[in-house]
């Protein structure tokens, strides 16, 4: 292939890997303080309706965008009610939470459907966006995509390099130590939980106000399960979410472009690439778990010290 | 006394009852499979149904974003007894547990759109589609430079592959160079998805967007490069004002209209009904200030001819991706063989798999 197709691709998948990168660093946050949330689907979608009708009645995307993130952390809320508050099973939780949020999105959402509202558009950023290749694959997008270049570092330092990251590490991966150490183990969790829904609502958002202007039911389709997978891919590491959320997005947009260039392979075919990959990558990672970096309490409810 | 009261409750109930069907009063059922507000195929039915309320004496109720499946087996039944004088169901999924709820309630007609099982209170009903998408194939061929055209697809099915085949015998009617490129999503409303997909076909050199898709999607992705595209269901003008160059439109208030007197007088039978052009179920959308006049008058000439019943679209010889005659010339397909088909014409880039 030659480059006057191989850099749309790979411009195409920076942008359709970005609602996937906000939704798997915002779970990556959730679990590595020991809470497994498979509600993002629920919550990405919440994030998607408010954002879209924030846009229409504001006319701001900025403020849309803003109040998707919250509107993702009171979703999110949710399942932190159930799971650290009730102590109900992590699994059970997540899931009702996806149901729970397409429901709700269709219901509220119904009046929406077909109507356009205010979002961002493609910014070319000055200077950089003129450097060969790599300018029109990363540097001719919208801000929200600009947006998620500083966010994977920023969760790295603060994770890896500072006190409040370490001590929610601590909580995610031996609860019982870290609450001898003093820790108020609650505390660090629902911070996962909520930080977590606040970027799954983000990812959600940027379905509505960048990818396209419009609402309609299931505007996610099952970008929070690759999410959820994509974790497992990245062994928990923001780094590698950047990664594998780029690889998901580069292959969504492959298999259109393969159909567009005239391939004689059957479309079904191409449409499968995407769901294979993710088995593939689960099977991948398991027989490289040394590496990961699973947090050792993932799931695990703790019961009040006291 | 609380007898007295229940027996006149039920006296009052009965005898509004049997005003009611003094005055025949018809209930008329609407089953949609997307919300109303998508401007695309169940937005069309609906300006249909709306098309019903000035009718004297009937009155119309809908349920929008139902499942195909079970779930629409369960509304069907719901508005089954709730005495509901007929029900159209809208989408393809519909058909079986049509079928089933039809042979549940035979004094209730049923009317299903797009499928091809009857029963004996049970009809089908569809549009010529494919006659307004040779048309608007027309203005696609008479609007491209790169001599390219992008049709986002959904289903490798009979009718979204009979509609690419008129749209691209339309191009080919005025101008026999070019292509169609087609990419299939597999998804009948996914905005992210079509438009991703018509940016692919963009980034090939597409320079006119078509689709078989229910979303504007497509229309957003030619807008915002700059080129051209046609849409689908209703006018998508609103979408992509700079980019909409018309549109293959459904016009179902006409047909709803028919069966309601059919079904008043007694004429109404279970059969299955294709009517076109002529009758008005399928139309263009009004061409956009882009269109040049003489290319109009083109498009307008070769409507007349389809209504007139003059051009058939289908008529041999046609030959299929690998230049394989299919229609013999001079010959004009069956209607058996356009609604099983499976093949592309030459001049299709893609595959029907």
């Amino acid at each position: 292939m030659e480059l006057a197709i191989i850099i749309p691709l790979l411009a195409a998948a920076v942008q359709s890997g970005t609602p996937i990168l906000y939704a798997t660093l915002g779970e990556i946050i959730t679990e590595k303080s020991g809470v497994l949330n498979l509600g993002v689907e629920g919550v990405m979608i919440i994030g998607t309706l408010t954002a879209f009708v924030v846009a229409l009645a504001t006319g701001s995307p900025t403020l849309a965008f803003v109040a998707a993130g919250i509107a993702g952390t009171l979703t999110a809320a949710i399942h932190g009610m159930v799971c650290l508050w009730f102590k109900g099973n992590q699994v059970v939780s997540g899931l009702a939470l996806t149901i729970l949020g397409t429901g709700l999105a269709d219901y509220l959402g119904n009046a929406y459907v077909g109507r356009t509202a205010p979002g961002f558009t493609p910014i070319a950023l000055p200077l950089v966006s003129e450097i060969p290749i790599v300018g029109p694959i990363f540097f001719n997008h919208d801000p929200l995509v600009y947006l998620t270049y500083g966010i994977p570092p920023l969760i790295w330092y603060g994770l890896m390099r500072t006190r409040p990251g370490l001590c929610l590490r601590a909580a995610g991966e031996h609860p019982a130590a870290a609450t001898a150490a003093g820790l108020h183990v609650a505390a660090y969790r629902w911070f996962g939980v909520l930080g977590g829904g606040f970027l799954m609502g983000l990812g959600g958002a940027y379905l509505s106000l960048s990818y396209t202007h419009l609402w309609t039911n299931n505007l996610t389709g099952g970008r929070g399960w690759i999410a959820v997978a994509l974790v497992i891919f990245a062994f928990w590491r923001p780094g590698r979410a950047v990664f594998g959320a780029y690889l998901f997005g580069g292959i969504m947009a492959l298999q259109l472009r393969l159909q567009a260039s005239g391939t004689q392979i059957p479309s079904s075919l191409l449409l499968m690439l995407p769901y294979a990959l993710t088995v593939i990558v689960l099977v991948l990672s398991s027989w490289r778990r040394g590496m990961s970096e699973a947090p050792a309490a993932l799931g695990i409810n703790v019961e009040p010290a006291d | 006394m609380r007898v007295l009261q229940a027996l006149a409750v039920l006296m009052l109930c009965l005898s509004f009852s049997n005003v009611q069907a003094a005055e025949k009063e018809l209930n008329v059922g609407f089953i949609y499979v997307s919300p109303i507000g998508d401007a695309g195929w169940s937005y069309a039915h609906d300006l249909g149904r709306l098309g019903l309320e000035g009718m004297p004496g009937v009155k119309t109720s809908y349920v929008e974003a139902v499942a195909e499946g079970p779930d629409s087996e369960r509304v069907m039944q719901n508005m089954a007894r709730k005495g509901y004088d007929i029900i159209f169901a809208t989408s393809f999924g519909y058909m079986d547990p049509m079928l089933k709820v039809a042979k549940q309630f035979p004094n209730i007609r049923f009317m299903h759109c797009s499928g091809f099982k009857t029963a004996d209170n049970m009809g089908n009903y569809f549009g010529r589609m494919y006659q307004a998408r040779y048309l608007s194939g027309m203005v696609a061929g008479g609007m491209t430079k790169s001599k390219t055209i992008g049709y986002v697809a959904a289903f490798p099915i009979p009718e979204v592959i009979r509609g690419i085949n008129a749209f691209t015998l339309g191009v080919q009617a005025v101008n026999p160079e070019a292509t169609v490129r087609v990419v299939w999503t597999k998804t009948w409303y996914d905005p992210a998805t079509e438009k991703e997909a018509a940016k692919s076909l963009l980034d090939v050199g597409a320079d006119v967007i078509a689709q078989h898709q229910d979303s504007p999607g497509p229309q957003e992705a030619a807008q915002e490069k700059g080129v051209y595209s046609i849409g689908y269901n209703s006018d998508m003008s609103a979408f992509a004002p700079k980019a909409h160059l018309t549109a293959p439109i459904w016009n179902w208030a006409p047909f709803y209209r028919n069966v309601i007197e059919q079904v008043r007088q007694g004429t109404w039978k279970a059969e299955s009904v294709w009517p076109g052009m002529e009758t008005g179920i399928v139309d263009l959308a009004p061409f956009g200030t882009m269109v040049p006049k003489d290319l109009q008058d083109k498009v307008m000439a070769a409507k007349a001819e389809i209504v007139a019943g003059k051009n058939k679209i289908f008529v041999g010889p046609i030959k299929d991706q690998k230049g394989t005659v299919k229609i013999a010339d001079g010959v004009v397909a069956p209607d058996t063989d356009l609604l099983g088909m499976t093949w592309f014409v030459q001049g299709v880039v893609g595959t029907t798999e």
